[in-house]
């Protein structure tokens, strides 16, 4: 495999040798394996590797950007990106500094996934797989794993020169039970930052998953309507991620009056319990980092404080232009993209009820669990629970279909009336945005209700 | 290529060597202005054996390092699923035309231009809209050669066009946007920016609907993102085989209203998702999956038309791994009716454009279920306003069973669905 170390080195002078405001470059070497089940049999095994990089350059406000696997010539590629962000520069360059950092990032020890022998992650899967396949009135399985061990290299014109490593792991399960031309499906989503062993033990999970998909097919859907929903830790989640995390993102907002007066520090969202927080600087989930793909090192951000807003996800360019702190964010999916503002780990702090409370008071309402998927527009927002129950008179009550919930972000955070104490982070998720996804994030919340929550249904 | 296939040989049954690679640039706008240009090239070398039965697979983005890329499929084939197919012999494949070389030779000021002008004519009609645009081309060449002496390859060129606007009044966001692609250069952004200044006049005002049934009218953007995901898995030939497609053992019987044809068509010239053959090098063809109502294909790659007892559709696409049956470019015939003589046919209902979250559902069964982020209402014959805080679900197989009428003009929607509106008689609606 290419030397992107070598490469690297000789770039790190080349970058400062060309008349922009700013110049930045990424290397990086992947590899990747994949087994795949559809149904009883083993779908798809493979192993690949990748080397890539790119150039990004900056002059008077204009980005030019290049990305390439063949890393011959790269003189030509700093040119073209020089030539493409003068094309577009007509304003006056703006990023916050950051102080050059010079750092080889040593690896985290033992948790390489590719190191495991591909016989050993078959045998897990087949265990799991065989689980599923137990239960009656089961129609098929799908099981998707997936890892990835990637070194990245980080430089720019201003002599950071940084080099990171880091391994993620997917796997993602799904049960499909049919009868009578009725199909109902029931998944898992899992992750982590690389620890294999975080992958084992899910036996009990997988068998309850394989049963809840089959016991869906005699589930009623809910009626369409307004209902006070609860939320469990996962899909509360999802719902901090989309319904406020994509709004905490700048660039949505740098470049939008309109969207800066609402966006702007000190309203009021939610109650005074509230409190939100994005950082990528707690080891070991998988959207920490100690560095961005802008070198600015990971910070803490609450994005809500007592329920108020006080802080947002930024780039350089982001936090310059809007004369705030750089927060840490900006990521790129891999080689082949720019980074942009991003979420890391996104989550909801404790509060003090507990699950038994929560539910005391509700009379007719819905608890919905497990995340199935999720998508903004800023404004609105839905996602859907992979499990949900009806909640009458204080308990929980029959099962039903998938719901899907959505929302206004305006209104919704302030519809939050309970907070548990039993905050858990998720590490199934994957975060699309600008078409780069899937970008490894965790998200996590303890059990929350929200009053008058739009439930789709029949 | 040809070392590897031969390398390849000596440790396999089979080889099959397939190399893509593209040269990608775009203009962006952000804010209304162009923010950035970006070129992106890359290769792919993806190697496929079977070995003692069994199917192996590595990929690389680095051609030269041939030994390591024989030895990771090596590896995976003591795994591999038991192979049923054998790999194509030299064959004949269909002229189809999807390369025009004054894609390659736009200029990327030409597209910036493009770009500006495009936003130009939506800021005319909306000066406080804020836009996002981009203006792509790509080239994109492939190639495959196999054990059996089979090969194929073709260049092809795609120029895309799109905008997406933001208008924020208070709290209140109305989203609007179109794009279009063609293997033709896009010279003219009117007809793009035509369909956002549309959106923008029948939004202009908010309208509320009730929480019951009411009728519906789907418009392309509709059907692409409310029906069509359900549709893909169940026409799949993969889902067919497991049994978990809810349409899988009616082959030959009417599911769907008989107004409805639907076919997956790769050989239409100079559409982005045409192509001579696909990923395993099957030559393209035309297969109808819905007529006259009935089911009558399904989309098969290789291996899974092996299992099933059937051929290749010519359905094996790789989307970055392993090819698997998966749709090209999606056609709905048209029918007889205007969108206006729809609309005036509805005294109370819906005119659905987009909704959010539609693929969240049971999709397999069929479910969609999602919040309506651009949706008109319809009162007495006319479109009054925009609809929000709305969610409307549905089941495919209910709604495409008895369909009231189907539009007589289509669009291409993302480039894989071409289809008029479907006009339904009822779907549920929650609002607050």
């Amino acid at each position: 495999m290419t030397n992107i170390q070598a490469i690297g080195r000789q770039l790190a002078e080349a970058v400062k040798g060309y008349s922009a405001d700013y110049i930045e470059a990424r290397l990086e070497e992947s590899q990747r394996s994949h087994i795949t089940y559809r149904g009883k049999e083993l779908e798809s095994v493979g192993q690949s590797t990748a080397v890539g990089g790119n150039i990004r350059a900056l002059v008077k406000g204009g980005w030019g950007f290049v990305s390439f696997n063949e890393l011959s010539d790269l003189p030509r590629r700093i040119e073209l990106a020089v030539k493409q962000a003068t094309l577009v520069g007509k304003e006056e360059s703006k990023l916050a500094p950051v102080e050059p950092i010079v750092d080889i990032v040593s690896p985290e020890t033992g948790n390489n996934p590719l190191t495991i022998p591909l016989a050993e992650k078959k045998q897990l899967l087949d265990e799991y797989n065989d689980i599923i396949w137990r239960t009656p009135k089961l129609q098929t399985s799908i099981i998707a794993y997936g890892d990835s061990h990637k070194k990245v290299i980080f430089l720019s014109s201003s002599g950071s020169y940084i080099q990171q490593q880091r391994s993620d792991i997917s796997l993602r399960l799904s049960a499909v039970a049919a009868e009578d031309g009725e199909v109902q499906q029931v998944g898992l989503s899992l992750g982590s930052r690389g620890d294999f062993s975080s992958m084992r033990g899910l036996h009990q999970p997988v068998e309850e998953m394989a049963r809840h998909a089959v016991e869906l097919l005699s589930a009623p859907q809910v009626k369409g309507g307004e209902y006070t929903v609860v939320l469990d830790p996962v899909l509360a989640g999802v719902f901090v991620h989309e319904a406020f995390g994509h709004l905490s993102e700048s660039d949505f907002v740098y470049e939008n009056d309109r969207l800066r007066q609402i966006m702007v520090l000190g309203k009021k969202f939610g109650s005074t319990e509230l409190n939100i927080v994005d950082t990528a600087a707690i080891p070991g989930l998988r959207g920490s980092y100690k560095y961005d793909d802008e070198g600015v090192p990971a910070t803490k951000t609450y994005l809500v404080r007592e329920g108020e807003l006080v802080g947002r996800l930024h780039s350089r360019e982001t936090a310059a232009k809007m004369g705030e702190k750089p927060t840490g964010n900006a990521r790129a999916i891999n080689y082949r993209f720019p980074p942009i503002v991003r979420m890391t780990n996104t989550y909801i702090e404790p509060g003090s009820a507990s699950f038994d409370e929560i539910i005391a008071d509700i009379k007719e309402g819905v608890y919905a669990k497990n995340w199935f998927g999720g998508t903004t527009s800023m404004e609105m927002f839905t996602f859907s629970a992979g499990e949900a129950y009806m909640i009458r008179h204080g308990k929980l009550a029959e099962p039903l279909r998938p719901v899907v919930l959505t929302g206004n972000v305006f209104t919704t955070l302030d519809n939050i009336d309970a907070i548990g104490n039993d905050l858990e982070m998720n590490q199934g998720g994957g975060c699309g945005k600008g078409g780069q996804m899937p970008l490894p994030v965790s998200n996590g919340s303890p059990h929350i209700r929200i009053r008058h929550c739009l439930v789709g249904g029949r | 290529m040809e070392n590897i296939l031969a390398q390849a040989k000596k440790v396999a049954e089979e080889a099959e060597v397939f190399l893509v690679s593209s040269e990608e640039t775009s203009a962006q706008f952000e804010a209304n202005r162009l923010k950035h240009i970006q070129s992106k090239q890359s290769t792919s070398l993806a190697l496929r054996i079977v070995r003692q039965g069994r199917l192996g697979y590595a990929a690389t983005t680095e051609p030269s390092d041939a030994q390591s890329l024989v030895d990771n499929a090596v590896a995976t084939a003591h795994f591999g699923m038991r192979v049923k197919f054998e790999l194509p012999s030299p064959a004949t494949y269909p002229q189809i035309d999807i390369f025009d070389p004054a894609v390659e030779s736009t200029s990327i000021e030409k597209m910036s231009e493009l770009g500006q002008e495009l936003i130009a004519l939506v800021t005319e009609h909306t000066p406080d809209i804020i836009c996002e645009a981009i203006v792509t081309k790509e080239i994109i060449s492939l190639r495959i050669i196999n054990s059996r002496g089979g090969q194929a390859s073709y260049r092809k060129s795609i120029f895309g066009l799109g905008i997406e606007g933001s208008l924020i009044r208070g709290t209140d966001m109305l989203f609007v946007g179109e794009s279009q692609s063609s293997c033709h250069p896009i010279t003219q952004p009117r007809e793009v920016a035509e369909v956002v200044l549309k959106q923008l006049e029948l939004a202009k005002n908010q309208a509320s609907v009730p929480t019951r049934q009411l009728p519906a009218i789907f418009t392309p953007r509709g059907v692409a993102n409310a029906l069509i995901p359900s549709l893909m898995m169940a026409f799949n030939g993969k889902t067919v085989l497991e049994g978990a497609s809810p349409i899988g053992n009616r082959l030959g019987q009417p599911v769907f209203d008989p107004k409805l044809w639907l076919w997956d068509d790769p050989t239409i010239a100079y559409r982005p998702h045409s192509r001579p053959c696909d990923d395993e090098g099957i030559p393209s063809q035309r297969t109808p999956l819905i007529e006259q109502g009935t089911v009558a294909n399904f989309l098969y790659d290789l291996q899974t038309a092996a299992l099933a007892g059937t051929k290749s559709t010519g359905n094996g696409s790789r989307g970055g791994g392993v090819p698997v049956p998966s749709p090209t470019a999606l056609i709905i015939a048209t029918g007889e009716t205007t969108l206006d003589e729809m609309v005036s046919d509805i005294k109370e209902g819906l005119v659905i454009e987009q909704l959010m979250g539609a693929e969240q559902g049971n999709i397999l069964g069929g479910d969609f279920s999602g919040n309506v982020l651009l949706g008109y209402k319809v009162e007495s014959g006319k479109i009054v306003g925009r609809v929000k805080n709305t969610m409307v679900s549905g089941n495919v197989y209910q709604v495409l069973k008895e369909v009231t009428a189907i539009g007589s003009e289509a669009e291409w929607v993302g480039g894989f669905l071409h289809t008029p509106p479907l006009y339904c008689p009822r779907l549920s609606v929650a609002s607050k």
